[in-house]
């Protein structure tokens, strides 16, 4: 019965979500534009739940609250860092420049852009590779997070890789179907909905235990150390070590970075950005705090297992419960589609095509093949992580720091371009390769530390492609083909 | 007045980063209403980073990025207002 309702709800979750995605479809132009961009459109409303739904992932339900249950609520003061001040500084610095010249040049992706400026199709090339290398573990992250919250959900009458495969499946067949206008749409739904079931948790929760004061002091008697600000797992050079890399990391998520286009004025780009910090705040604090005051109330957790689940399974009723879990997918849901979307975008514009023109001779390929192929693009990289993540076991955590770290290694190099005209390709090249080898060698082999005095590789090595980047670009000439002006001469708002 | 303008807006940035995380506060334990102290400064701070956004918003937007003034359709011809300095292709 109980097994039957809580499916029920994500069942019924699921179709709302396609019944959206359909009515996107019908009134959608056939365009690459459109399907990628929603043709430049988005309001304030619906740019800043579609950023912010996209950026949550199951992270804020289901790894979150796990670290705020073991180690303390400090992780809080992180994500207010990274998301609410860093990346919207970065919403002003990258997005409303690219906003800009995106407007001036009709770019759908960062790769298109930096290709344009560097006069060289390989370039291009390389930073989509390089941002499909780490889309593709961070696509697998949500289709793990996905699997393991049905699996608990249902206590394991639904095994995770049948939880996981519905879900893929039916993001595969939602984001060929609804495109980024409905996806947007969609994240929207997705995001209030994660707002107020979060709200509603948190004072169910608290209605049950007698308050914040009694919960806070349950937790003093259990773990009096997580009421104190900072820790042995949470040092200073941790804190603004992660807050960094992952605030930096996020600009260059392609899901989110490609959003700086969609926004459809300047208008939209000015609230969207004041707003942030408030919606950061509003969703990261209930979710945080239930992580870490569960620390003191009287739940066993499971090895291996999520916190947050378990203790509405203890405290509020089995439909609230499923309800949370149905909120749960769709963070992480409206996290993956848009994923997809753009590592298809990515795939089908700046790698595919290009080889394609080169060996054909081909100068445009007809929209109903690109078409074709963006489709055959999500279809491809949904499955290849789905299959990838029933052998992988590492930790959530894990893999989505590792994601972002190394999109982060991105962020400068791109800041430089965008900002000074000196910079050159192969001050670039040598910026983007060396950071990456940099982290990936700090991630994979052991002569390579992973720590500095308490700071990450990730925060070193996004040094190390600043220095590099701005240190060749100062003894190379540019390229024939660049067009240094690109980015400062004629830009102007509207 | 451009100049001065981009070094007092970077600086407030660089505060609202800075701050971000009360390092003041560091170790202390006290709660307020059963919310830890360092958490009510998380939640004033976040309101304050918005309120500093939106003036720049309104006031600034377009600074180090917009070839010319903060107003929003200006058409002075002016092409030359970015700091980095950078030479002509």
């Amino acid at each position: 019965m109980t097994l039957a309702l809580q499916l029920a709800i994500i069942v019924g979750y699921l179709v709302l979500a396609l019944a959206v995605g359909l009515v996107a479809y019908r009134v959608a132009d056939r365009t690459a534009e459109d399907f990628y961009l929603a043709s430049r459109t988005f309001g304030t409303v619906v740019l800043l739940f579609t950023t912010f739904a996209t950026l949550l992932s199951a992270f804020t339900f289901f790894a979150g609250p796990n670290v705020a249950y073991q180690e303390g609520p400090e992780w809080v003061l992180v994500m207010g860092l990274m998301d609410g001040i860093i990346f919207a500084i970065l919403w002003y610095v990258i997005g409303y420049k690219q906003w800009l010249l995106g407007q001036t040049h009709g770019y759908v992706t960062l790769g298109e852009m930096l290709g344009d400026r560097f006069g060289a199709t390989w370039f291009r090339g390389l930073v989509a590779g390089i941002s499909l290398v780490w889309l593709f573990p961070y696509v697998m992250l949500q289709q793990v997070g996905a699997g393991t919250a049905l699996t608990a959900l249902t206590e394991g009458a639904i095994p995770y890789w049948a939880g996981a495969g519905l879900i893929t499946a039916f993001m595969i067949l939602y984001v060929v179907l609804a495109g980024m206008r409905g996806i947007a749409w969609t994240d929207t739904l997705q995001g209030a909905f994660m707002l107020v079931i979060t709200w509603v948790a948190l004072l169910w929760l608290l209605a049950v235990v007698g308050g914040p004061t009694s919960a806070t002091a349950a937790l003093e008697a259990e773990a009096a150390q997580h009421l104190a600000l900072g820790s042995d797992h949470y040092t200073p050079q941790w804190m603004l070590s992660t807050a960094i890399t992952i605030g930096f990391g996020v600009a260059m998520f392609p899901q989110v970075n490609q959003r700086f286009f969609a926004a459809g004025s300047r208008t939209v780009l000015k609230r969207s950005f004041a707003l942030w910090p408030i919606l950061c705040v509003l969703l990261f604090v209930p979710s945080f705090l239930i992580g870490a005051w569960a620390r003191g109330l009287d739940v066993t957790i499971p090895e291996g297992g999520n916190v947050l689940p378990v203790v509405l399974a203890e405290y509020t009723p089995v439909w609230f419960a499923a309800l949370v879990i149905a909120g749960a997918m769709a963070a992480m849901m409206s996290s993956s589609d848009s994923m997809l979307l753009s590592g298809s975008s990515y795939f089908t514009r700046d790698l595919y095509r290009p080889v394609l023109e080169y060996r054909s001779d081909i100068h445009s390929i007809s929209a109903r093949r690109e078409d074709f192929v963006a489709r055959v693009g999500v279809v491809v990289f949904a499955t290849a992580s789905f299959l990838v993540s029933l052998v992988n076991p590492a930790t959530l955590f894990e893999l989505g720091d590792a994601a972002f770290s190394g999109f982060a290694q991105l962020a400068l190099p791109v800041i430089v371009a965008l900002y000074w005209r000196r910079t050159t390709r192969a001050g670039m090249t040598a910026g983007i390769l060396a950071s990456q080898a940099f982290y990936l060698a700090s991630l994979f082999t052991a002569t390579v530390p992973s720590a500095y005095a308490g700071w990450t590789a990730g925060i070193v090595g996004m040094g190390l492609g600043l220095v590099v980047t701005v240190g060749v670009s100062l003894v190379t000439t540019p390229a024939a083909d660049e067009q240094r002006a690109l980015y400062f001469d004629g830009l102007r708002a509207d | 007045m451009r100049h001065l303008q981009l070094v007092g807006w970077l600086a407030v940035a660089v505060v609202l980063c800075a701050l971000a995380i009360p390092w003041f506060l560091w170790g202390d334990a006290r709660t307020v209403a059963g919310i830890s102290l360092w958490l009510w400064w998380h939640i004033g701070w976040m309101g304050l980073a918005s309120v500093v956004f939106w003036l720049f918003s309104r006031y600034a937007w377009g600074l180090g990025i917009e070839p010319d003034g903060t107003a929003p359709s200006a058409d002075t011809s002016s092409t030359d207002g970015t700091d980095t300095g950078g030479d002509q292709p």
